[in-house]
């Protein structure tokens, strides 16, 4: 596991308690209902439905959510690259397509080496102002696609890659990635009589995105909806690569039911799973934190995937989770 | 006006990239395409043309980058050989299945294992089934030129496919000949301005690259048929023009000695000279037919030109395993199907191993057997070390 490293510690934005911090965009003001920047900043959401409905997404898919507020940010002037995957195949059966941008896809692995081709030509025929955008899944990203995207990141062209991660291969039955979690059952890391499921902890990709030192990296939720939209803005707005990881539920994937898609997509920033946090030229600071720190076990009894886990293997998760929150936020 | 210089194969492309106004090249060095990369780089670095350059961290990434820059209307170019090639594979079908105009030279290398760095053309001959347009040239000055009819062609509205050009490594790519560098303006004359149907463009968006089910997936697969069966009519109508233009052309495939020649050898690229030089050497009444365009196969025409033909003796540098004859030597055999042209093979010069002219002497004594109906080996292995087995 990736350790946030003295130097570049963590600030939670500012400091006011923590419960009675904004939980949906700045951890500045008062409580959301009351917060004028969240009344604000939802005022200014596009109504512009650049992703269309009528997709083959599965009911309470949290990673359609991902696709379409990032095109509420980027508005109409984007071009958008997408590794095969989930949203690929759910978006653009033909002759149909949800993308009321121009959208390429190529393969699984290559969706930011696509997208350094199409930013190549922009500035090769002198097209100013088009933002680029790269979809992948957390396979597509941390696995197979991960040589691709380190060649662009490191090349430094002008873009975002967004890496929504539903933690595990789900277009092709929900097999286990390099992002999968611990202890999680998919198709190919089974619970059984002597499995417990996946053995292996996340891979730490957005860190390993920011050892890069490219200008910004952030993680996000989908159930965080104007943080993560306020990143994927900056990410469009600062010249050179830029990484947003997030983390985004799936209904068969996780085994749960559509309509807890965001709560417990909720639960895993709540519980310390997944912690929502940018690093802006080397700055690290968390958007963040949660008001009450929520039992892992808590998350985990929510979803089908997790149900087999006994109490050493929970205690082994929230361990996990202990040691990532001591070292991002300073407390236990 | 036309330069007249002395250079290196590489060189020569090089030269084409930058007469073609490219604009984005993406390129991953591997022996022997290095130079052609170093030079392309090399030009850049001196103003000598204005392109996009990405150094690429794979040959996977060269084609996919390629395919994303050549989707936003870019003219693309990029080179490659070998096992670079073979990783390209996946993202081949790709570029050719969404129809995008990409240029790319294949410094033609043996594939590994063992691992050789030499000259033959399996990693090309593998990938004929891609849907690329595949030339094979025999000299410089014919891969310069033929980078410059590969953009013709590929870009043609009715085509629309990409273009390999393939030259055998370090037999065309290293070695220095005299070339004529065209002159910018009359290239420019020759090959439009690159103009798409559809790029990506929020002006008018598209969405490329859609799954395409059981309903659809055939029709795409027929449409590239058919935009081959274009190529292969704007191939020779681009070689016409550019002859007329530039006072050189290559045909299809070129027929050396063919007149009333009952034994015809036929092979692709530079080993063709060498098979020249045996023809003439020994005052033999031997045809030869090097065969430039491989894909589209033009099929028709090289069935006429075979039609006062007896034996034919094909010489290739490539071998499918596990058929136990070279690819070209079992599409010959199609092509002439019905016909009573006898077929014979001669597998040659693998990762290397020097074709000699006692090579392609001993390869018409086989087809000059057959001629007078003595039995001989359907197909022979040209120098190999029989005691090493
Ligand atoms: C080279 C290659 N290997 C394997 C596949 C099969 N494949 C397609 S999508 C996919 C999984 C995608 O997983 P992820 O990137 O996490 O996206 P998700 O489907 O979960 O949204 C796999 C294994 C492929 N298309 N190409
Ligand atoms: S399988 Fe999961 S990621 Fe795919 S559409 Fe359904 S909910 Fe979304
Ligand atoms: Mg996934």
């Amino acid at each position: 596991m990736g350790r946030f490293e003295g130097g570049s510690a963590v600030k939670v934005a500012a400091d006011i308690p923590s419960y009675v911090r904004c939980r949906h965009v700045c951890g500045a003001s008062l409580a959301a209902t009351r917060c004028f920047k969240f009344r604000k900043l939802v005022k200014e959401v596009s109504d512009e439905e650049l992703f269309a409905s009528g997709h083959r997404g599965c009911a309470g898919c949290g990673c359609t959510v991902a696709m379409r507020l990032a095109l509420k940010v980027a508005g109409r002037n984007v071009i958008v690259t997408h590794a095969t995957g989930c949203m690929e195949v759910i978006s653009s059966p033909y002759p149909e397509t949800a993308w009321r941008v121009p959208w390429i896809h190529v393969a699984f692995e290559n969706s930011a080496a696509v997208a350094s081709g199409v930013e190549a030509a922009l500035r090769a025929l002198g097209k100013k102002g088009i933002k680029v955008i790269a979809f992948g899944g957390d396979g597509g990203t941390v696995d197979i696609g991960f040589q691709a995207l380190s060649g662009a990141l490191e090349r430094g062209h002008d873009f975002v890659y967004i890496c929504y991660d539903n933690e595990a291969y789900m277009n092709t039955g929900i097999q286990r990635s390099g992002a999968t979690p611990y202890g999680a059952a998919t198709t190919t890391s089974p619970a059984g009589r002597v499995s417990f499921g996946n053995r292996t902890f996340k891979k730490d990709m957005p860190r390993i995105a920011a050892a890069h030192g490219i200008p910004y990296v952030a993680t996000a939720s989908v159930a965080f909806p104007l943080d993560y939209m306020e990143k994927v803005r900056k990410a469009l707005s600062i010249e050179g690569p830029a990484y947003v990881h997030v983390h985004a539920s799936c209904t068969p994937g996780w085994g749960i039911a559509s309509e807890k898609s965001i709560e417990v997509a909720r639960l895993a920033v709540d519980s310390g799973m997944w912690i929502l946090y940018e690093i802006e030229h080397g700055k690290a600071r968390v958007t963040y934190k949660p008001t009450v720190k929520r039992p892992v076990k808590e998350y985990l009894r929510m979803q089908k995937r997790f149900r087999h886990l006994s109490d050493e293997h929970i205690a082994v998760l929230q361990r996990y989770v202990d040691e990532r929150w001591k070292e991002v936020f300073g407390e236990d | 006006m036309p330069r007249r210089d002395v250079m290196h194969g590489s060189r020569a492309v090089a030269e084409a990239v930058r007469l073609c106004d490219v604009k984005v090249v993406a390129a991953y060095p591997i022996t022997p395409q290095t130079h052609i990369v170093e030079d392309i780089a090399e030009m850049l670095a001196n103003g000598e043309f204005d392109a996009e350059y990405i150094m690429v961290e794979s040959e996977h990434s060269a084609m996919s980058a390629c395919i994303g820059a050549s989707a936003t209307g870019a003219r693309t170019f990029t080179a490659t050989a070998s096992q670079g090639l073979a990783l390209m594979h996946e993202v081949l079908w790709i570029a050719s299945g969404m129809r995008l105009p990409i240029v790319m030279v294949n410094a033609n290398r043996a594939l590994s294992a063992p691992i050789n760095i030499w000259n033959d053309q399996s990693d090309s001959i593998a990938e004929r089934d891609s849907g690329w347009v595949q030339i094979y040239v025999e000299t410089a000055q014919e891969a310069l030129d033929s980078v410059i009819q590969a953009y013709r062609i590929a870009e043609h509205e009715d085509v629309l496919l990409p273009v390999m050009v393939c030259m055998d490594g370090f037999v065309l790519t290293h070695t220095v000949e005299p070339v004529e560098v065209p002159d910018k303006e009359q290239v420019a004359e020759y090959l439009p301005e690159l103009r798409l149907p559809h790029v990506l463009d929020p002006e008018k968006p598209v969405t490329m690259g859609a799954l395409g089910d059981p309903n659809y997936y055939m029709e795409c697969r027929k449409q590239q048929e058919i935009a081959m069966e274009h190529a292969l009519r704007h191939a020779e109508q681009a070689d016409e023009e550019f002859r007329g233009i530039f006072g050189r052309g290559y045909g299809l495939f070129e027929e050396y000695n063919m007149q009333d020649a009952e034994v015809v050898l036929v092979t692709m690229g530079s080993v063709a000279g060498t098979v020249k030089e045996t023809i003439d050497m020994l005052g033999a009444d031997v045809g030869l037919l090097r065969l430039r365009l491989f894909r589209p196969f033009p099929k028709e025409a090289v069935r006429r030109a075979l039609s006062e033909a007896k034996v034919v003796n094909v010489i290739e540098k490539d071998v499918s395993v596990g058929f136990g004859e070279g690819a070209l030597m079992t599409e010959l055999k199609s092509v002439l199907y019905g016909s009573d042209v006898r077929v014979l093979g001669t597998v040659a010069g693998l990762g290397g191993r020097d074709i000699t002219t006692e090579h392609v002497r001993q390869a018409i004594e086989r087809a000059e057997r057959a001629l007078r109906g003595e039995k001989v080996e359907e197909v022979a292995w040209a120098g190999l070390k029989e005691e090493a087995l």
